[in-house]
Protein backbone atom coordinates (compact mmCIF):
# COMPACT_ATOMS: atom_id res chain seq x y z
CA UNK A 1 0.00 0.00 0.00
CA UNK A 2 3.04 2.11 1.00
CA UNK A 3 4.60 1.93 -2.16
CA UNK A 4 1.52 2.15 -4.33
CA UNK A 5 0.64 5.75 -2.42
CA UNK A 6 4.37 7.05 -2.84
CA UNK A 7 4.24 6.03 -6.83
CA UNK A 8 1.07 7.85 -7.66
CA UNK A 9 2.24 10.78 -5.65
CA UNK A 10 5.32 10.63 -7.83
CA UNK A 11 3.48 10.21 -11.47
CA UNK A 12 1.02 12.83 -9.86
CA UNK A 13 4.16 15.33 -9.20
CA UNK A 14 5.48 14.39 -12.90
CA UNK A 15 2.07 14.61 -14.83
CA UNK A 16 1.62 18.20 -12.57
CA UNK A 17 4.66 19.38 -13.75
CA UNK A 18 4.35 18.02 -17.17
CA UNK A 19 1.39 20.07 -18.02
CA UNK A 20 2.67 22.92 -16.41
CA UNK A 21 5.29 22.82 -19.07
CA UNK A 22 3.73 21.12 -22.18
CA UNK A 23 0.74 22.85 -24.82
CA UNK A 24 -1.69 20.03 -24.66
CA UNK A 25 -3.18 19.13 -28.27
CA UNK A 26 -6.54 21.05 -27.53
CA UNK A 27 -5.35 24.37 -26.38
CA UNK A 28 -2.55 24.79 -29.31
CA UNK A 29 -2.78 28.25 -31.03
CA UNK A 30 -2.49 28.01 -35.10
CA UNK A 31 -2.73 31.11 -36.92
CA UNK A 32 -4.41 31.59 -40.07
CA UNK A 33 -2.13 29.97 -42.01
CA UNK A 34 -1.88 27.31 -39.92
CA UNK A 35 1.57 28.10 -38.07
CA UNK A 36 2.38 27.35 -34.48
CA UNK A 37 4.55 30.15 -32.91
CA UNK A 38 5.05 29.20 -29.62
CA UNK A 39 6.90 26.03 -28.55
CA UNK A 40 4.59 23.47 -27.58
CA UNK A 41 7.33 22.81 -24.14
CA UNK A 42 9.75 24.59 -22.18
CA UNK A 43 12.51 22.05 -23.19
CA UNK A 44 14.08 23.41 -26.71
CA UNK A 45 14.32 20.74 -29.44
CA UNK A 46 16.81 18.44 -29.82
CA UNK A 47 17.50 17.92 -33.54
CA UNK A 48 19.56 14.61 -32.35
CA UNK A 49 16.45 12.85 -31.05
CA UNK A 50 14.28 14.62 -33.70
CA UNK A 51 15.88 12.59 -36.35
CA UNK A 52 15.70 9.46 -34.59
CA UNK A 53 11.98 10.33 -33.96
CA UNK A 54 11.31 10.76 -38.16
CA UNK A 55 12.90 7.72 -38.68
CA UNK A 56 11.18 4.90 -36.17
CA UNK A 57 8.26 3.24 -37.50
CA UNK A 58 6.83 3.32 -34.05
CA UNK A 59 7.36 6.87 -34.23
CA UNK A 60 7.03 9.71 -36.83
CA UNK A 61 7.58 7.06 -39.48
CA UNK A 62 8.05 10.59 -42.11
CA UNK A 63 10.17 8.49 -43.72
CA UNK A 64 7.24 6.37 -44.83
CA UNK A 65 6.18 9.39 -46.91
CA UNK A 66 9.12 11.20 -47.48
CA UNK A 67 12.42 11.10 -48.67
CA UNK A 68 15.48 13.23 -46.57
CA UNK A 69 18.90 12.83 -47.66
CA UNK A 70 20.43 13.09 -44.46
CA UNK A 71 18.77 10.29 -43.41
CA UNK A 72 20.13 7.68 -45.78
CA UNK A 73 21.72 4.74 -42.82
CA UNK A 74 17.68 4.17 -42.82
CA UNK A 75 16.10 2.29 -45.32
CA UNK A 76 12.62 2.59 -47.69
CA UNK A 77 12.35 6.17 -48.20
CA UNK A 78 8.69 7.15 -49.51
CA UNK A 79 7.74 8.95 -52.47
CA UNK A 80 4.26 9.96 -50.74
CA UNK A 81 4.96 13.49 -49.74
CA UNK A 82 7.80 15.90 -51.38
CA UNK A 83 11.56 15.37 -50.49
CA UNK A 84 12.03 17.48 -47.14
CA UNK A 85 15.55 18.36 -48.69
CA UNK A 86 15.61 21.59 -47.41
CA UNK A 87 12.26 22.16 -45.65
CA UNK A 88 14.41 24.44 -43.00
CA UNK A 89 14.57 27.17 -46.09
CA UNK A 90 11.31 26.75 -47.11
CA UNK A 91 9.65 27.14 -43.99
CA UNK A 92 9.60 29.29 -40.62
CA UNK A 93 10.24 27.46 -37.73
CA UNK A 94 6.45 28.48 -36.54
CA UNK A 95 5.01 26.64 -39.69
CA UNK A 96 7.39 23.65 -39.37
CA UNK A 97 5.72 23.27 -35.90
CA UNK A 98 2.46 23.72 -37.72
CA UNK A 99 2.85 21.12 -40.49
CA UNK A 100 4.03 18.64 -38.14
CA UNK A 101 1.05 19.13 -35.79
CA UNK A 102 -1.97 18.83 -37.96
CA UNK A 103 -0.71 19.82 -41.72
CA UNK A 104 -4.20 19.74 -42.28
CA UNK A 105 -4.50 23.09 -41.39
CA UNK A 106 -1.48 24.38 -43.79
CA UNK A 107 -2.68 21.90 -46.73
CA UNK A 108 -6.58 21.33 -46.56
CA UNK A 109 -7.22 17.52 -47.47
CA UNK A 110 -3.69 16.27 -47.04
CA UNK A 111 -3.15 13.15 -46.35
CA UNK A 112 -0.39 13.47 -43.99
CA UNK A 113 -1.38 12.46 -40.83
CA UNK A 114 -1.49 15.27 -37.28
CA UNK A 115 0.97 14.23 -35.20
CA UNK A 116 -0.75 16.26 -32.40
CA UNK A 117 -4.45 16.03 -32.47
CA UNK A 118 -6.68 13.64 -29.97
CA UNK A 119 -10.28 13.59 -31.22
CA UNK A 120 -12.40 13.98 -34.17
CA UNK A 121 -11.29 10.91 -35.25
CA UNK A 122 -13.28 8.10 -37.29
CA UNK A 123 -13.38 5.00 -35.91
CA UNK A 124 -9.97 5.38 -33.83
CA UNK A 125 -8.38 2.20 -32.95
CA UNK A 126 -6.08 1.04 -30.02
CA UNK A 127 -2.31 1.65 -32.29
CA UNK A 128 -2.45 -1.31 -34.50
CA UNK A 129 -4.23 -3.78 -32.75
CA UNK A 130 -7.82 -3.07 -35.29
CA UNK A 131 -9.19 -3.10 -31.81
CA UNK A 132 -11.48 0.00 -30.96
CA UNK A 133 -9.36 2.87 -28.85
CA UNK A 134 -10.38 2.41 -24.75
CA UNK A 135 -10.39 5.67 -23.06
CA UNK A 136 -8.44 8.94 -24.42
CA UNK A 137 -6.22 9.26 -27.12
CA UNK A 138 -3.00 9.85 -27.00
CA UNK A 139 -1.28 12.13 -29.86
CA UNK A 140 1.20 10.35 -32.16
CA UNK A 141 3.96 12.14 -31.27
CA UNK A 142 4.89 13.57 -27.75
CA UNK A 143 4.75 17.77 -27.32
CA UNK A 144 8.70 16.98 -26.62
CA UNK A 145 8.92 14.85 -30.13
CA UNK A 146 7.51 17.55 -31.88
CA UNK A 147 9.44 20.09 -31.07
CA UNK A 148 12.92 17.95 -31.24
CA UNK A 149 11.48 16.89 -35.21
CA UNK A 150 11.03 20.62 -35.80
CA UNK A 151 14.51 21.55 -34.47
CA UNK A 152 15.85 18.70 -36.79
CA UNK A 153 13.98 20.03 -39.68
CA UNK A 154 15.43 23.35 -39.62
CA UNK A 155 18.64 22.10 -40.06
CA UNK A 156 17.35 20.71 -43.41
CA UNK A 157 19.37 23.54 -45.14
CA UNK A 158 20.75 23.75 -48.80
CA UNK A 159 21.49 27.48 -49.21
CA UNK B 1 2.27 13.54 -57.12
CA UNK B 2 5.60 13.96 -55.65
CA UNK B 3 7.09 15.80 -58.27
CA UNK B 4 3.76 17.60 -58.64
CA UNK B 5 3.69 18.46 -55.07
CA UNK B 6 7.16 20.58 -55.47
CA UNK B 7 6.21 22.06 -58.70
CA UNK B 8 3.26 23.17 -57.06
CA UNK B 9 4.87 24.33 -53.68
CA UNK B 10 7.54 26.13 -55.54
CA UNK B 11 5.08 28.01 -57.85
CA UNK B 12 2.95 28.68 -54.79
CA UNK B 13 0.00 27.52 -56.37
CA UNK B 14 -2.31 25.70 -54.13
CA UNK B 15 -1.27 22.09 -54.62
CA UNK B 16 -3.72 20.15 -56.74
CA UNK B 17 -5.14 16.62 -55.54
CA UNK B 18 -6.56 15.27 -58.98
CA UNK B 19 -3.67 15.28 -61.25
CA UNK B 20 -2.85 11.73 -62.06
CA UNK B 21 0.09 9.95 -59.95
CA UNK B 22 3.07 9.24 -62.25
CA UNK B 23 2.56 6.12 -63.60
CA UNK B 24 5.27 3.30 -61.70
CA UNK B 25 4.49 -0.26 -62.20
CA UNK B 26 5.25 -2.81 -65.11
CA UNK B 27 4.64 -1.37 -68.49
CA UNK B 28 6.33 -4.18 -70.05
CA UNK B 29 5.82 -7.44 -69.05
CA UNK B 30 2.47 -9.54 -70.31
CA UNK B 31 0.47 -12.10 -67.63
CA UNK B 32 0.24 -15.23 -69.12
CA UNK B 33 -0.16 -18.41 -67.33
CA UNK B 34 0.83 -21.93 -67.82
CA UNK B 35 1.95 -20.31 -71.39
CA UNK B 36 -1.81 -19.99 -72.25
CA UNK B 37 -3.95 -18.10 -70.31
CA UNK B 38 -3.90 -14.50 -70.86
CA UNK B 39 -4.54 -12.13 -68.79
CA UNK B 40 -5.85 -8.53 -68.98
CA UNK B 41 -3.79 -6.79 -66.23
CA UNK B 42 -4.63 -3.38 -67.62
CA UNK B 43 -8.02 -1.85 -69.19
CA UNK B 44 -9.90 0.71 -69.50
CA UNK B 45 -11.62 2.21 -66.38
CA UNK B 46 -15.14 1.74 -66.00
CA UNK B 47 -17.31 4.38 -66.08
CA UNK B 48 -18.19 4.47 -62.80
CA UNK B 49 -14.93 5.74 -61.74
CA UNK B 50 -15.51 9.23 -63.57
CA UNK B 51 -12.04 9.75 -64.59
CA UNK B 52 -10.21 9.17 -61.34
CA UNK B 53 -7.99 6.07 -62.34
CA UNK B 54 -6.21 6.78 -65.98
CA UNK B 55 -6.60 2.95 -66.43
CA UNK B 56 -7.02 0.18 -64.27
CA UNK B 57 -4.35 -1.93 -63.41
CA UNK B 58 -3.68 -5.47 -61.63
CA UNK B 59 -1.24 -5.73 -58.66
CA UNK B 60 0.44 -8.11 -60.55
CA UNK B 61 1.99 -4.67 -62.16
CA UNK B 62 3.31 -3.60 -58.99
CA UNK B 63 5.61 -6.55 -57.94
CA UNK B 64 9.05 -7.35 -58.85
CA UNK B 65 9.97 -9.90 -61.85
CA UNK B 66 10.62 -12.48 -58.93
CA UNK B 67 7.02 -12.10 -57.47
CA UNK B 68 5.16 -11.88 -60.88
CA UNK B 69 6.97 -14.93 -62.25
CA UNK B 70 5.47 -17.48 -59.15
CA UNK B 71 2.46 -16.76 -60.70
CA UNK B 72 3.09 -17.43 -64.32
CA UNK B 73 3.14 -21.22 -63.80
CA UNK B 74 1.03 -23.53 -61.58
CA UNK B 75 3.77 -25.70 -60.35
CA UNK B 76 5.26 -22.47 -59.27
CA UNK B 77 2.72 -21.06 -57.67
CA UNK B 78 2.22 -21.47 -54.21
CA UNK B 79 -1.49 -20.96 -54.23
CA UNK B 80 -2.15 -24.40 -56.23
CA UNK B 81 -1.21 -26.46 -53.07
CA UNK B 82 -5.10 -25.24 -51.68
CA UNK B 83 -6.72 -25.58 -55.06
CA UNK B 84 -5.47 -28.99 -54.37
CA UNK B 85 -6.54 -29.54 -51.15
CA UNK B 86 -10.46 -27.89 -51.73
CA UNK B 87 -10.62 -30.30 -54.75
CA UNK B 88 -10.55 -32.67 -52.39
CA UNK B 89 -13.05 -31.28 -50.31
CA UNK B 90 -15.26 -30.72 -53.45
CA UNK B 91 -15.41 -34.79 -53.56
CA UNK B 92 -16.00 -35.44 -50.11
CA UNK B 93 -19.15 -36.03 -48.96
CA UNK B 94 -20.29 -33.54 -45.66
CA UNK B 95 -22.75 -33.47 -43.33
CA UNK B 96 -26.17 -35.01 -42.83
CA UNK B 97 -27.39 -35.45 -46.27
CA UNK B 98 -24.24 -37.58 -47.96
CA UNK B 99 -23.64 -34.97 -50.33
CA UNK B 100 -20.40 -33.09 -51.65
CA UNK B 101 -20.28 -30.30 -53.69
CA UNK B 102 -19.58 -32.76 -56.40
CA UNK B 103 -23.12 -33.68 -56.56
CA UNK B 104 -24.57 -30.86 -57.59
CA UNK B 105 -21.88 -29.09 -59.08
CA UNK B 106 -19.65 -32.25 -60.58
CA UNK B 107 -16.32 -30.75 -62.45
CA UNK B 108 -15.85 -27.15 -61.11
CA UNK B 109 -13.60 -26.36 -64.03
CA UNK B 110 -17.44 -26.49 -66.00
CA UNK B 111 -19.54 -25.79 -63.30
CA UNK B 112 -17.80 -22.70 -61.54
CA UNK B 113 -16.40 -21.17 -64.84
CA UNK B 114 -17.28 -17.22 -64.80
CA UNK B 115 -18.69 -17.54 -61.07
CA UNK B 116 -15.64 -15.52 -59.65
CA UNK B 117 -15.74 -12.83 -62.02
CA UNK B 118 -19.53 -11.54 -61.32
CA UNK B 119 -19.05 -11.56 -57.14
CA UNK B 120 -20.10 -10.46 -54.82
CA UNK B 121 -24.05 -10.15 -56.31
CA UNK B 122 -27.40 -9.75 -55.75
CA UNK B 123 -29.26 -13.18 -54.26
CA UNK B 124 -33.22 -13.37 -55.18
CA UNK B 125 -33.67 -15.58 -52.70
CA UNK B 126 -32.03 -13.74 -49.43
CA UNK B 127 -32.57 -10.16 -51.03
CA UNK B 128 -29.56 -9.47 -49.94
CA UNK B 129 -25.60 -9.36 -51.89
CA UNK B 130 -24.03 -12.30 -51.23
CA UNK B 131 -20.27 -13.03 -51.15
CA UNK B 132 -18.71 -16.05 -52.69
CA UNK B 133 -17.96 -17.07 -49.37
CA UNK B 134 -21.35 -16.56 -48.38
CA UNK B 135 -22.96 -18.64 -51.26
CA UNK B 136 -20.81 -21.48 -50.24
CA UNK B 137 -21.84 -21.44 -46.67
CA UNK B 138 -25.51 -21.18 -48.22
CA UNK B 139 -24.84 -24.52 -49.83
CA UNK B 140 -22.61 -26.04 -46.68
CA UNK B 141 -25.55 -25.44 -44.05
CA UNK B 142 -28.41 -26.25 -46.55
CA UNK B 143 -27.68 -28.68 -49.16
CA UNK B 144 -25.03 -30.55 -47.37
CA UNK B 145 -26.22 -30.39 -44.25
CA UNK B 146 -23.19 -29.27 -42.77
CA UNK B 147 -21.51 -26.25 -39.95
CA UNK B 148 -21.23 -23.35 -41.81
CA UNK B 149 -17.54 -23.11 -42.31
CA UNK B 150 -15.57 -20.17 -40.47
CA UNK B 151 -15.51 -17.12 -42.79
CA UNK B 152 -11.82 -16.84 -43.07
CA UNK B 153 -11.05 -20.13 -42.47
CA UNK B 154 -8.46 -22.66 -44.65
CA UNK B 155 -11.41 -24.55 -45.67
CA UNK B 156 -13.40 -21.53 -46.87
CA UNK B 157 -10.01 -19.47 -48.46
CA UNK B 158 -9.12 -22.23 -50.11
CA UNK B 159 -12.32 -23.31 -51.74
CA UNK B 160 -12.89 -19.90 -53.15
CA UNK B 161 -9.57 -20.00 -54.62
CA UNK B 162 -10.45 -23.75 -56.50
CA UNK B 163 -13.87 -22.26 -57.77
CA UNK B 164 -11.43 -18.90 -59.00
CA UNK B 165 -9.45 -21.13 -61.08
CA UNK B 166 -12.43 -21.75 -63.41
CA UNK B 167 -12.93 -18.57 -64.07
CA UNK B 168 -8.66 -17.05 -64.80
CA UNK B 169 -8.67 -14.73 -67.25
CA UNK B 170 -12.48 -13.90 -67.17
CA UNK B 171 -12.58 -10.18 -67.18
CA UNK B 172 -14.39 -9.11 -63.56
CA UNK B 173 -18.06 -8.11 -64.30
CA UNK B 174 -19.46 -7.47 -60.84
CA UNK B 175 -23.36 -5.79 -61.46
CA UNK B 176 -23.19 -1.98 -59.48
CA UNK B 177 -27.05 -1.50 -60.69
CA UNK B 178 -30.70 -2.38 -59.73
CA UNK B 179 -30.93 -3.87 -56.03
CA UNK B 180 -27.00 -4.38 -55.03
CA UNK B 181 -26.91 -0.43 -56.05
CA UNK B 182 -27.65 0.56 -52.24
CA UNK B 183 -25.03 -1.48 -51.07
CA UNK B 184 -22.78 0.04 -53.45
CA UNK B 185 -22.82 2.82 -52.54
CA UNK B 186 -22.27 1.93 -48.95
CA UNK B 187 -19.30 0.27 -50.14
CA UNK B 188 -18.29 3.63 -52.05
CA UNK B 189 -18.86 5.74 -48.76
CA UNK B 190 -16.61 3.48 -46.59
CA UNK B 191 -13.57 3.28 -49.53
CA UNK B 192 -13.47 7.14 -49.16
CA UNK B 193 -13.58 7.49 -45.52
CA UNK B 194 -11.00 8.61 -43.87
CA UNK B 195 -10.25 5.97 -41.07
CA UNK B 196 -8.32 5.91 -38.03
CA UNK B 197 -5.89 8.69 -36.19
CA UNK B 198 -3.82 8.20 -39.26
CA UNK B 199 -7.13 9.67 -40.76
CA UNK B 200 -6.36 7.36 -44.13
CA UNK B 201 -8.90 6.30 -46.36
CA UNK B 202 -8.57 3.60 -49.20
CA UNK B 203 -8.64 6.09 -51.57
CA UNK B 204 -5.61 8.12 -50.02
CA UNK B 205 -3.25 5.02 -50.54
CA UNK B 206 -4.83 3.44 -53.87
CA UNK B 207 -6.09 6.24 -55.70
CA UNK B 208 -4.19 9.14 -55.20
CA UNK B 209 -0.91 7.53 -54.50
CA UNK B 210 -0.94 4.49 -56.52
CA UNK B 211 3.20 3.70 -58.27
CA UNK B 212 4.39 5.45 -55.20
CA UNK B 213 6.62 4.27 -52.99
CA UNK B 214 5.17 4.48 -48.87
CA UNK B 215 8.35 2.91 -46.89
CA UNK B 216 9.04 -0.13 -48.62
CA UNK B 217 5.68 -0.54 -49.66
CA UNK B 218 4.70 -0.29 -53.43
CA UNK B 219 1.34 0.63 -53.66
CA UNK B 220 -1.12 -0.47 -56.24
CA UNK B 221 -4.84 0.38 -56.83
CA UNK B 222 -5.46 -1.95 -54.40
CA UNK B 223 -7.78 -4.12 -57.01
CA UNK B 224 -9.31 -7.38 -56.12
CA UNK B 225 -9.23 -9.23 -59.25
CA UNK B 226 -6.44 -11.41 -57.87
CA UNK B 227 -8.07 -12.76 -54.51
CA UNK B 228 -7.96 -15.04 -52.95
CA UNK B 229 -3.89 -13.83 -52.92
CA UNK B 230 -0.81 -16.34 -51.64
CA UNK B 231 1.25 -13.46 -49.58
CA UNK B 232 4.95 -14.43 -49.84
CA UNK B 233 4.84 -12.34 -46.68
CA UNK B 234 2.88 -14.64 -44.36
CA UNK B 235 3.45 -17.54 -46.56
CA UNK B 236 -0.67 -18.60 -47.08
CA UNK B 237 -3.72 -17.23 -48.91
CA UNK B 238 -5.25 -14.21 -47.68
CA UNK B 239 -8.68 -13.53 -48.55
CA UNK B 240 -10.21 -10.38 -49.37
CA UNK B 241 -11.63 -9.09 -46.04
CA UNK B 242 -8.06 -10.14 -44.74
CA UNK B 243 -6.79 -7.89 -46.60
CA UNK B 244 -8.90 -4.73 -46.10
CA UNK B 245 -9.26 -5.56 -42.24
CA UNK B 246 -4.86 -5.40 -42.57
CA UNK B 247 -5.23 -2.06 -44.36
CA UNK B 248 -7.92 -0.24 -42.31
CA UNK B 249 -5.92 -1.71 -39.30
CA UNK B 250 -2.78 -0.08 -40.71
CA UNK B 251 -4.62 3.43 -40.06
CA UNK B 252 -4.53 2.81 -36.59
CA UNK B 253 -8.34 2.76 -36.93
CA UNK B 254 -11.02 -0.24 -35.24
CA UNK B 255 -11.83 -2.39 -38.55
CA UNK B 256 -15.12 -4.05 -39.15
CA UNK B 257 -15.05 -7.52 -39.38
CA UNK B 258 -14.01 -10.23 -41.60
CA UNK B 259 -17.63 -11.52 -42.94
CA UNK B 260 -19.27 -8.15 -41.80
CA UNK B 261 -21.82 -6.14 -44.05
CA UNK B 262 -19.49 -2.98 -43.98
CA UNK B 263 -17.04 -5.21 -45.51
CA UNK B 264 -18.97 -7.33 -48.02
CA UNK B 265 -20.08 -3.49 -49.36
CA UNK B 266 -16.73 -2.61 -49.70
CA UNK B 267 -15.87 -5.75 -51.47
CA UNK B 268 -18.63 -5.16 -53.99
CA UNK B 269 -17.58 -1.68 -54.07
CA UNK B 270 -13.70 -2.55 -54.98
CA UNK B 271 -14.65 -5.12 -57.70
CA UNK B 272 -16.30 -2.87 -59.39
CA UNK B 273 -13.21 -0.83 -59.72
CA UNK B 274 -11.71 -3.71 -61.31
CA UNK B 275 -14.22 -4.64 -63.69
CA UNK B 276 -12.53 -5.44 -67.00
CA UNK B 277 -9.35 -6.69 -65.34
CA UNK B 278 -8.85 -11.07 -65.55
CA UNK B 279 -9.81 -12.94 -62.82
CA UNK B 280 -6.46 -13.90 -61.59
CA UNK B 281 -7.10 -15.95 -58.85
CA UNK B 282 -5.24 -17.71 -56.81
CA UNK B 283 -2.47 -15.08 -57.75
CA UNK B 284 1.09 -14.44 -55.50
CA UNK B 285 1.92 -10.84 -53.77
CA UNK B 286 3.94 -10.40 -51.58
C1 LIG C 1 1.10 9.47 -45.11
C2 LIG C 1 2.05 10.38 -45.68
C3 LIG C 1 2.86 11.35 -44.84
C4 LIG C 1 3.47 11.15 -43.61
C5 LIG C 1 3.48 9.89 -42.74
C6 LIG C 1 4.15 12.38 -43.30
N1 LIG C 1 3.94 13.30 -44.29
FE1 LIG C 1 4.73 15.19 -44.38
N2 LIG C 1 3.70 15.56 -46.13
C7 LIG C 1 2.98 14.62 -46.84
C8 LIG C 1 2.48 15.24 -48.04
C9 LIG C 1 1.65 14.54 -49.13
C10 LIG C 1 2.93 16.58 -48.04
C11 LIG C 1 2.67 17.69 -49.07
C12 LIG C 1 1.47 18.48 -48.73
C13 LIG C 1 0.32 17.98 -49.54
O1 LIG C 1 0.36 18.16 -50.76
O2 LIG C 1 -0.60 17.38 -48.99
C14 LIG C 1 3.70 16.74 -46.82
C15 LIG C 1 4.36 17.92 -46.47
C16 LIG C 1 5.29 18.03 -45.45
C17 LIG C 1 6.14 19.18 -45.23
C18 LIG C 1 6.25 20.41 -46.13
C19 LIG C 1 7.24 19.97 -47.21
C20 LIG C 1 7.74 21.00 -48.21
O3 LIG C 1 8.53 20.61 -49.06
O4 LIG C 1 7.34 22.14 -48.19
C21 LIG C 1 6.89 18.89 -44.12
C22 LIG C 1 7.95 19.78 -43.48
C23 LIG C 1 6.51 17.56 -43.66
N3 LIG C 1 5.53 17.07 -44.50
C24 LIG C 1 7.07 16.92 -42.57
C25 LIG C 1 6.69 15.66 -42.10
C26 LIG C 1 7.17 15.07 -40.88
C27 LIG C 1 8.20 15.69 -39.97
C28 LIG C 1 6.52 13.88 -40.72
C29 LIG C 1 6.57 12.89 -39.58
C30 LIG C 1 6.55 13.37 -38.25
C31 LIG C 1 5.68 13.71 -41.88
N4 LIG C 1 5.80 14.81 -42.69
C32 LIG C 1 4.88 12.58 -42.13
C33 LIG C 1 2.75 13.29 -46.46
C34 LIG C 1 3.16 12.70 -45.26
C1 LIG D 1 -1.69 3.62 -45.67
C2 LIG D 1 -1.92 3.12 -46.97
C3 LIG D 1 -3.08 2.21 -47.27
C4 LIG D 1 -4.42 2.39 -47.04
C5 LIG D 1 -5.10 3.57 -46.35
C6 LIG D 1 -5.10 1.26 -47.60
N1 LIG D 1 -4.21 0.39 -48.15
FE1 LIG D 1 -4.62 -1.28 -49.25
N2 LIG D 1 -2.64 -1.66 -49.43
C7 LIG D 1 -1.61 -0.87 -48.94
C8 LIG D 1 -0.34 -1.48 -49.24
C9 LIG D 1 1.03 -0.92 -48.87
C10 LIG D 1 -0.63 -2.68 -49.93
C11 LIG D 1 0.37 -3.70 -50.49
C12 LIG D 1 0.89 -3.22 -51.83
C13 LIG D 1 -0.23 -3.04 -52.81
O1 LIG D 1 -0.71 -4.01 -53.43
O2 LIG D 1 -0.71 -1.89 -52.97
C14 LIG D 1 -2.08 -2.75 -50.05
C15 LIG D 1 -2.77 -3.77 -50.71
C16 LIG D 1 -4.14 -3.79 -50.91
C17 LIG D 1 -4.82 -4.80 -51.70
C18 LIG D 1 -4.17 -5.97 -52.40
C19 LIG D 1 -3.94 -5.71 -53.86
C20 LIG D 1 -3.32 -6.90 -54.56
O3 LIG D 1 -3.20 -6.86 -55.79
O4 LIG D 1 -2.95 -7.87 -53.91
C21 LIG D 1 -6.15 -4.48 -51.65
C22 LIG D 1 -7.29 -5.25 -52.31
C23 LIG D 1 -6.28 -3.28 -50.84
N3 LIG D 1 -5.04 -2.89 -50.42
C24 LIG D 1 -7.48 -2.64 -50.57
C25 LIG D 1 -7.60 -1.57 -49.68
C26 LIG D 1 -8.87 -1.04 -49.23
C27 LIG D 1 -10.22 -1.52 -49.71
C28 LIG D 1 -8.59 -0.04 -48.35
C29 LIG D 1 -9.52 0.75 -47.47
C30 LIG D 1 -10.42 0.01 -46.66
C31 LIG D 1 -7.16 0.09 -48.30
N4 LIG D 1 -6.59 -0.87 -49.09
C32 LIG D 1 -6.48 1.06 -47.56
C33 LIG D 1 -1.75 0.35 -48.29
C34 LIG D 1 -2.96 0.93 -47.94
Amino acid sequence: MKRITLALAVTGVAAGMASAQQVPPSVVQYDEYGDVSEPLTATAGDPVQGRLVMASRGQGNCIACHAVSDMEEFPFHGEVGPPLDGVGDRWSEASLRGIVANAKNVFPGTIMPAFYKVEGYVRPGDAFTGKAAEGDLDPLLTAQEIEDVVAYLMTLKEG
Amino acid sequence: MRRLNVAALATGLAVCAAAPALADFDEVDELVINGEIEMTTRAEAPEHLNGVLPEIISGWRFRTDETQQLQMDDFDNPAMLAVDQATEVWNTALGSEGQSCASCHDDPAVSMEGVRAVYPKWDEEREQVQTLEMQINECVTERLGAEAWEYDGDRMIDMTALISTASRGMPVDVAIDGPAQSTWEQGREIYYTRYGQLELACANCHEDNWGNYIRADHLSQGQTNGFPVYRLRNARLNSTHQRFYGCIRDTRAETFPVGSPEFVALELYVASRGNGLSVEAPSVRN
